[in-house]
């Protein structure tokens, strides 16, 4: 019955400085959906560009259905029946949804054609898409099924997908798990790339768990605990941050009547978004992508301004304050893009605390700033956020994605804000990392800061928030508190499956 | 196969070797060009580099002209590398150059033949003051209209030069000239004369200004905070955005202090080794700038040394124009040179060469 499709034998691959792949082998069977699971920076990435022909390996071989299989482009792995999902979508935003989809094809037919068989596949596995939609209005779900249809009409043996839940709402994800079994059913291979474990326990019938590159452990998913699979990902066991119970103090910050249009083409606009946080309170704000979160950031952190009193920081209007000002009130900031945004990838961490620490923490006298202070600074983040690095002169952009992120924390956290707006605060960090991140952002809380925390991690925010709210085309829902919550609730605040679910929200 | 591969950081010492070996390669394809010229290659690149400096014949002329040529080039590009470091790109100095010493010239005319202390320093204002507000038209255009700088910038130095010709037949005319067009020349006018403050060194006001420029900049770009949010710019204009830097502020500090600081070397061209405001009195300084800013890697005291280096170029490429008859087209093929095999060598900073290993 167990029949491979893909057998994967000691594939090698090394970059200077650091060995992506070493040694993974591992069997994919017809029919199985089988997961691959490990941290950022564990090799999934790697490993699947070489099965689907982006990168050639430096040793180790492959068999797709017994004959050797050596994928030297992505032409030849689609030729071979290799199809995959890339976690970030490359579709022209201004092309309709059958233009994406030929321009991926490697001989695409005739437009009419087409859009008779993009309608045939989007209905045999229930994903609805109009192949006229212009691409830019879709929502993220919408664009994820581009490309599953466009891998579909090839007729795969084999899909990769690669992280397809994290831009998707519960009820999306419930429609791409059906779609997914379908598949299964009918015989084709799945490889399923992921962190969520409980995604993995639901779905998947076989897991490869990858470390530091190298294959640690083959395991059953469904008859093994999330807890297991955690730690054997990161090697370690860790623990859970721990919420205590809070005094909530007074309002601390009130956005009032919120509007903004978006400075960017097929941006989100801000429409009419209100709420409050009070002193000792964690507000999580969820949603998918791209519904105005960065939007939301800029207008509170001060790098957009709005309308005076729309924005209210201990009873003083302060909408139109930049950044600054605002930090020097007491409401700082952490946006979702560490490299570029929140730090510059080409200045050291000492040069990245004077970003947003220079005028809070003293660090200028009369325009001059005091590198003795600043490093001393710097130091005691480094040390406090247990930020892994050679010195505080290493350049920001040579920290992995985890200890860069617990240093931008780690600055924002040191300042001592009286409101910290954070963006996805975990994105990409491992475990151990993360769970560092939200005690800290716990700890802050509990000293009498308010917190918000914009994530699309729904585990993240129900963990550690008091309060839930969702974005969903820039509109901010009701707020609730998170115990009460239900998992279907969310999804339906967070927009449902799209479309359908804004009138039940109301 | 030989192919790049991108380091993991850049390399510090590439960063600084880079240069030389752009010097290097420069002499290797200046001489093969000379040789194709008919020239002995060996003995051009001697009188370029070498004998300005220690030929007896020679050196008394050439060494005073080094500082009198590496002036205005080093503080032309300290002022362009701020905002080159910033990504803003003035391509406009030699228009800026023009204006200063227009406003300058005009300064002093317009009270000749008074005498007094005060002229010299008020024309010291008015040159900042004309490049500051030449570089103002190409920053105000982009932070209303979002023009793009570089060009706007470069198109003014086009009306730079007809402003010239026309004040150097106009209203700068020399009243005594006999007709000819072209301002009176401030060497005969003690009050507004930019004098060698030793004599014999080529050290007029304007290379005193420039080495002042030098270290100002060097402690601005490392110790302030206005320095930081230039690098910050450049860098990540995100975080310069995160970090509550204000675009508009930047485009214009940046535009009009490079601005003035080509109106200053502008100014103390024309009251010194120039004498007179005449219809070609700019010879090209603010683009070779651009070259002395890169070849200087954006650093004030990496600037300070090109400049150097440029300004030698010039005289000894004026000499071997003198010395072999070469054609003043070729030297000036031999500085662009210079720009290429920097930026061409540049590429080993952020990638190394690696032979074979792609199967």
């Amino acid at each position: 019955m167990l029949e491979a499709l893909l057998e994967i034998t000691g594939l090698t691959k090394a970059y200077p400085g650091v060995v992506a792949n070493n040694d993974v082998s591992f069997t994919i069977n017809k029919g199985e959906v089988h997961a691959l699971l490990g941290e950022n920076g564990a090799g999934k990435s790697t490993l699947v560009k070489m099965i689907y022909g982006l990168v050639n390996p430096d040793a180790g071989s492959m068999k797709l259905n017994g004959a050797s299989f050596v994928p030297e482009s992505p032409n030849r792995a689609r030729a071979s029946g290799v199809a995959m999902v890339f976690q970030h979508f490359s579709l022209f935003d201004a092309l309709s949804v059958a233009e994406n989809i030929a321009l991926g094809m490697d001989n695409a037919p005739p437009p009419k054609a087409l859009a008779k068989s993009i309608e045939m596949v989007s209905q045999a596995y229930g994903l609805p898409l109009e192949p006229k939609r212009i691409v830019g209005t879709l929502s993220a779900g919408e664009r994820q099924r581009v490309e599953i249809i466009r891998c579909l009409l090839q007729n795969p043996k084999l899909l990769i997908m690669d992280e397809p839940t994290s831009v998707l709402t519960p009820q999306e994800v419930e429609i791409l798990f059906q779609t997914l079994r379908q598949l299964k059913a009918e015989g084709t291979s799945i490889l399923y790339i992921s962190h969520k474990l409980e995604e993995i326990r639901a779905l998947c019938d076989t897991a490869t768990i990858l470390r530091h590159g190298e294959k640690v452990a083959t395991c059953i998913p469904a008859s093994t605990t999330a807890r297991d699979m955690a730690e054997m990902m990161v090697g370690a066991s860790f623990l859970n941050p721990i919420k205590a119970q809070r005094e909530i103090g007074e309002v601390l910050l009130q956005v009032d009547n919120l509007s903004s249009q978006s400075a960017e083409a097929f941006g989100t606009s801000l429409r009419a978004i209100s709420f409050e946080l009070k002193a000792g309170e964690i507000l999580g704000i969820g949603g998918v992508a791209g519904n105005g979160q960065d939007e939301l950031l800029a207008a509170l952190s001060g790098e957009m301004r709005t309308g005076s009193e729309t924005v209210r920081l201990k009873n003083r209007a302060i909408g139109t304050l930049g950044p600054n000002r605002r930090r020097e009130l007491g409401l700082l900031s952490a946006p979702e893009e560490r490299l570029g945004h929140a730090a510059a990838p080409g200045m050291s961490l000492k040069e990245n605390s004077v970003v947003t620490a220079a005028r809070r923490m003293g660090l200028l006298k009369s325009g001059f700033i005091n590198w003795n202070a600043t490093d001393q600074f710097t130091q005691q983040v480094i040390a406090d956020f247990d930020v892994r690095t050679p010195s505080t002169h290493t350049p920001a952009g040579s920290l992995s994605g985890g200890n860069l992120q617990k240093f931008v924390v780690g600055r924002e956290v040191s300042q001592q804000p009286e409101v910290l707006v954070i963006n996805q605060p975990t994105w990409g960090v491992d475990a151990a990392a993360a769970a560092s991140i939200r005690q800290k952002l716990l700890d802050l809380a509990d000293n009498g800061a308010g917190v918000i925390v914009i994530s699309q991690d729904l585990d993240e925010l129900l963990e550690i928030s008091d309060y839930f709210c969702a974005l969903n085309e820039g509109e901010l829902s009701a707020t609730y508190l998170t115990a009460d919550l239900e998992l279907d609730q969310v999804g339906l605040m967070m927009g449902g499956s799209h479309g359908a679910g804004q009138e039940a929200a109301q | 196969m030989i192919r790049f591969e991108k380091r993991l950081k850049p390399s510090r010492a590439t960063t600084i070797l880079t240069p030389f070996v752009a010097v290097l390669l420069t002499m290797i394809a200046g001489g093969i060009m000379f040789a194709a010229l008919g020239k002995d290659p060996v003995e051009a690149i001697r009188i370029i580099f070498w004998d300005p400096l220690f030929d007896s014949n020679f050196a008394d002329y050439s060494r005073p002209q080094l500082l009198v040529k590496a002036g205005p080039l080093i503080l032309i590009a300290i002022g362009l590398s701020v905002g080159f470091r910033a990504g803003i790109w003035n391509i406009g100095a030699e228009g800026q150059y023009i204006m200063g010493a227009i406003f300058g010239a005009a300064a002093a005319l317009a009270v000749y033949p008074a005498e007094s202390a005060l002229i010299f320093p008020a024309m010291v204002v008015a040159g900042a003051l004309g490049g500051w507000l030449w570089a103002m038209i190409p920053a105000i255009l982009r932070v209303k209209f979002r023009t793009n700088e570089i060009l706007v910038s470069l198109m003014l130095v086009y009306v730079a030069e007809s402003i010239l010709a026309s004040v150097a037949q106009g209203v700068l005319k020399n009243p005594d000239g006999y007709g000819f067009p072209g301002s009176r020349n401030l060497q005969q006018y003690p009050s507004a004369f930019n004098e060698e403050v030793f004599a014999n060194s080529g050290m007029h006001w304007g290379v005193i200004t420039a080495f002042i420029a030098v270290i100002f900049t060097y402690i601005m770009m490392t110790r302030h905070i206005r320095g930081f949010e230039v690098r910050l710019m450049g860098e990540a204009p995100k975080a310069a955005q995160f970090a509550g830097v204000s675009t508009t502020r930047l485009v214009v500090f940046c535009l009009g202090f490079a601005g003035a600081m080509a109106g200053l070397a502008g100014m103390f061209e024309v009251s010194g080794p120039a004498g007179q405001i005449t219809i070609d009195f700019n010879t090209g300084y603010g683009f070779t700038a651009i070259i002395v800013a890169f070849l200087g890697r954006l650093n004030p005291i990496g600037i300070l040394l090109a400049g150097l280096l440029m300004a030698l170029t010039y005289i000894g490429g004026e000499l071997a124009q003198l010395m072999l008859g070469l054609p003043g087209a070729s030297i000036q093929l031999f500085q662009g040179m210079l720009l290429l095999f920097l930026l061409a060598t540049d590429i080993f900073t952020n990638y190394r060469l690696r032979f074979g290993g792609a199967h």
